[in-house]
């Protein structure tokens, strides 16, 4: 095996050092620091300005929500979203965070049985078990989703509430409901605040 | 866990193993100089580049120079992140952000990102401006990535050449690994997140007008949501490629602008090991015998798959200490279940295993669900991948000259068994390599060991813990743990913003990045020197299945030796408590 002849090694002064590396970094930070972002931010804005720009939804002009956000909702009449423990009021999208307690910590069962009761003071009918997703916090504060479960465990009373059928309220669920991506990525789920807003947009209509 | 997960698992393994053997050939090509597509189109800039530089390609440097190159980069690196974080209240676009970052904190950023860990103390929404972002960080995602790769290099020239004097050049390599590697990859990888629906503006925020108004913990009517958004993309897609993980938003990777679908997710976890199991194959190509290469992306991935069974179970199986809340946590069609606490609906337990797995074998350190949350046997899994040194699959060339390393001390241990020299590839490892091997195998424990054992005697470090009992313990173990090795994931409860851990943590950090890479560059600089041995009936080949098996052993003792102890008090008594 022959090994191509390899040219002698240079020897390279402190000065010369110093200025490859200060040229280095300043060139480096012009393309990987300004150049790059700037350019994906171009071609993002100009081939996909709704997604770069957020996935706001609009109405009437002004901007309710992303759907890719989650919001805050409590009242009986909403379906409600995940539990989220971002900082001074739920769903603060200014400053995601994650509860970070321990899976033996006492104060996560607390806080557990603490939304277990809320969801079944607001439906005392309902008996079944609460699907687990609804009663724990997301990682991020602002999970738009939660499960199928989830949706159906709260079709009963967002129906009584607003005096709308069951099947017309599952039937909006349904619409909601997004699919496994590709058909096998993901577990169907449902984007809460779009629900809601479908919701009272059905009875603006009626 | 339904069989979809498992469809996955077996679609993520196999995308990692078809394409390490293209790209891998292709970073092989890049690094040998060789013509590829990519250096007809870029060539005149990179020439362009060596000009500005004042350096050339055919200039041969001895592995003390290059290491002089790449320590003196890194510094200027570091004062220019600590810099701009210190002077953001003045900058130009960050101006509104009237604070400057403290010198403690500013020091772990700095330390953190050039060293690849990116470990955060920080939530990247509230604390720092886009011109940090941008042209502190983001350039540092690209720089350490592409050094750890230069280092690599060098490494196996090293192996490669005999009775040479030079391992390369440093600028060269830098500026390759970017402009050929990371660099058109982020761009492509950049837009693929955009399509999914991750941000990419240079907006600071959006106000919504909530559709039910709430009321704040003060008391107070709460009737609008800013929404943080930025040019998220373009951080991201090289934070995923480069092994970097640190997020443009404080939950990294489980925020839905950062990681909106089920799609991205898959396609950030694939960019987390993209890189590091290629670098196996450019391995082989380099020293002219895949076998070789082979072996290694074998040990790796053992190791992967038995971690990943381990934290695909406990996550799957849901959290027992919930049942008496009247909770239904079995997987079904209609919920992801499991141990939802700290996890996304879309992501659920087991790619939120998956990628819990993925990013502590290699040194990414990016999350998709909360680590602090993690079931204990699965918060071990993540600490232990970290612990072995960030050498299944590790971070981007740091993660294989650590696992080369490895296969050092198993020749070497190997060769005293039977009374013969060792040697490796056809070179003789003898006692100046051994040592610095040893360097390496060892520096990242007793930082660890030591880390942890002087925050938990140190009063007030002690009290930085969120959780109770065992669960604090692990938390400041998972701190050390994840910046002696460079990782940069969290268990994130404990309040790390502190002066005693934004110190400690950051001298971990640049010890387990330097005290490493130079005691690799003196290898490289040994070996290149040396002549090669011809095989002969003595020579311990080191490609086959019975290499691999011991280099496993090897691996996982070292491993388990020094972390048993530890684990012991922490995830492995808090998992008998839930028995």
């Amino acid at each position: 095996m022959k090994e191509p002849l390899l040219p002698p090694v240079i020897d390279i002064g402190p000065g010369r050092l110093l200025r490859s590396a200060a040229m280095a970094l300043l060139v480096l930070t012009l393309v990987t620091g300004l150049a790059y972002p700037l350019a994906v931010t171009g071609i993002a804005q100009l081939a996909l300005p709704h997604k770069a720009g957020g996935s706001l939804i609009r109405i009437g002009g002004s901007v309710v929500g992303s759907s890719l956000i989650g919001q805050p909702f409590d009242d009986p009449g909403y379906f409600w979203s995940r539990p989220s423990v971002t900082e001074s009021f739920p769903y603060n999208a200014a400053a995601s965070a994650a509860s970070n307690l321990g899976p033996l910590n006492p104060s996560l069962l607390q806080q557990v049985r603490g939304r277990a009761d809320s969801l079944r003071l607001a439906d005392p009918d309902n008996s079944s078990p609460l699907p687990i997703d609804l009663v724990t916090s997301s990682a991020s504060g602002l999970d738009p989703h939660i499960s199928r479960a989830a949706a159906e465990w709260q079709v009963p009373r967002v129906a009584r509430v607003r005096d709308l059928d069951e099947s017309t309220v599952r039937r909006l669920v349904q619409e909601h409901t997004e699919g496994r991506q590709l058909g096998f990525l993901g577990t169907p789920r449902v984007n809460v605040l779009e629900l809601n807003l479908a919701l009272d947009a059905l009875q603006v209509r009626q | 866990m339904t069989e979809y997960d498992l469809l996955v698992f077996a679609l993520y393994l196999g995308a990692v193993l078809l394409l390490t053997r293209p790209l891998g050939a292709y970073i092989a090509r890049v690094y040998q100089g060789e013509a590829t597509l990519a250096g007809r189109l870029l060539g005149p800039i990179e020439r362009f580049l060596y000009r500005l530089l004042g350096t050339r390609e055919s200039e041969e440097m001895h592995w003390t120079t290059y290491a002089r190159s790449f320590l003196l980069f890194n510094l200027l690196g570091f004062l220019a992140v600590y810099g701009l974080q210190r002077l953001q209240a003045v900058l130009p676009l960050d101006s509104d952000r009237a604070v400057a970052v403290t010198p403690d904190l500013a020091f772990n950023t700095a330390a953190s990102f050039v060293s690849n860990t990116n470990w955060q103390s920080y939530s990247g929404e509230v604390a720092l401006g886009y011109l940090v972002q941008m042209a502190g960080l983001t350039v540092q995602n690209f720089v350490s990535a592409a050094g750890g790769m230069a280092v690599l290099a060098a490494f196996v020239r090293g192996l490669v050449r005999h009775t040479s004097r030079g391992v390369g050049n440093f600028w060269v390599d830098l500026v390759r690994g970017i402009l050929y590697i990371l660099l058109p990859l982020s761009v492509v990888f950049a837009l693929l997140l955009v399509s999914q629906g991750v941000v990419q503006t240079l907006h600071r925020s959006e106000v919504a007008n909530l559709v039910q108004p709430v009321q704040s913990a003060g008391g107070g009517a709460v009737s609008e949501q800013t929404i943080a958004v930025g040019p998220a993309a373009s951080q991201i897609a090289v934070k995923q490629l480069g092994t970097n993980g640190g997020g443009f938003f404080g939950t990294n990777s489980a925020h839905p602008f950062e990681n909106p679908t089920p799609v991205s997710n898959f396609l950030e976890l694939l960019a987390i090991l993209l890189i590091p199991a290629s670098l196996t194959y450019t391995f082989g190509r380099m020293v002219r015998d895949q076998r070789q290469g082979w072996v290694l992306f074998a040990v790796m991935t053992v190791l992967f798959v038995a971690v990943l069974s381990v934290n695909t179970w406990a996550e799957t199986r849901g959290n027992p200490t919930l049942e008496s809340a009247g909770v239904a946590h079995a997987a079904s069609t209609e919920q992801p279940g499991g141990n939802m606490e700290g996890k996304e609906v879309r992501n659920g337990p087991a790619m939120s295993a998956l990628w819990a797995t993925a990013t502590t074998a290699a040194s990414s350190g990016s999350v998709d669900s909360m680590h602090d949350s993690l079931m204990p046997l699965a918060g071990m899994g993540a600490m232990w991948l970290m612990q072995l040194g960030e050498v299944v699959y590790g971070g981007v060339g740091s993660g294989l000259y650590g696992m080369l390393a490895f296969v050092i001390v198993a020749v070497f241990v190997a060769g005293l068994m039977v009374g013969r020299t060792p040697e490796y590839l056809g070179k003789k490892v003898e006692t100046y390599e051994m040592k610095m091997a040893a360097l390496i195998v060892l520096i990242p424990p007793i930082t660890v060991l030591v880390g942890t054992a002087l925050a938990v005697s140190v009063p007030g470090a002690r009290e930085a813990v969120l959780n109770p009992g065992p669960h604090g313990f692990s938390e400041v173990l998972y701190a050390f743990s994840s910046a002696g090795n460079n990782n940069g994931s969290a268990f994130a409860g404990l309040s790390s913003n502190t002066p005693f851990y934004n110190t400690t943590l950051g001298i971990a950090m640049l010890v387990g990045r330097y005290w490493l890479a130079l005691p690799a560059l003196a290898i490289a600089g040994s070996f290149a020197a040396k002549k090669k041995v011809p095989p002969s009936a003595g020579t311990l080949p080191t490609h086959t299945p019975l290499f691999a098996a011991w280099l496993l052993a090897v691996v996982v003792i070292v491993g388990a030796l020094s972390f048993l102890p530890a684990l012991t008090l922490g995830p492995i008594v808090e998992q008998l408590l839930i028995q």
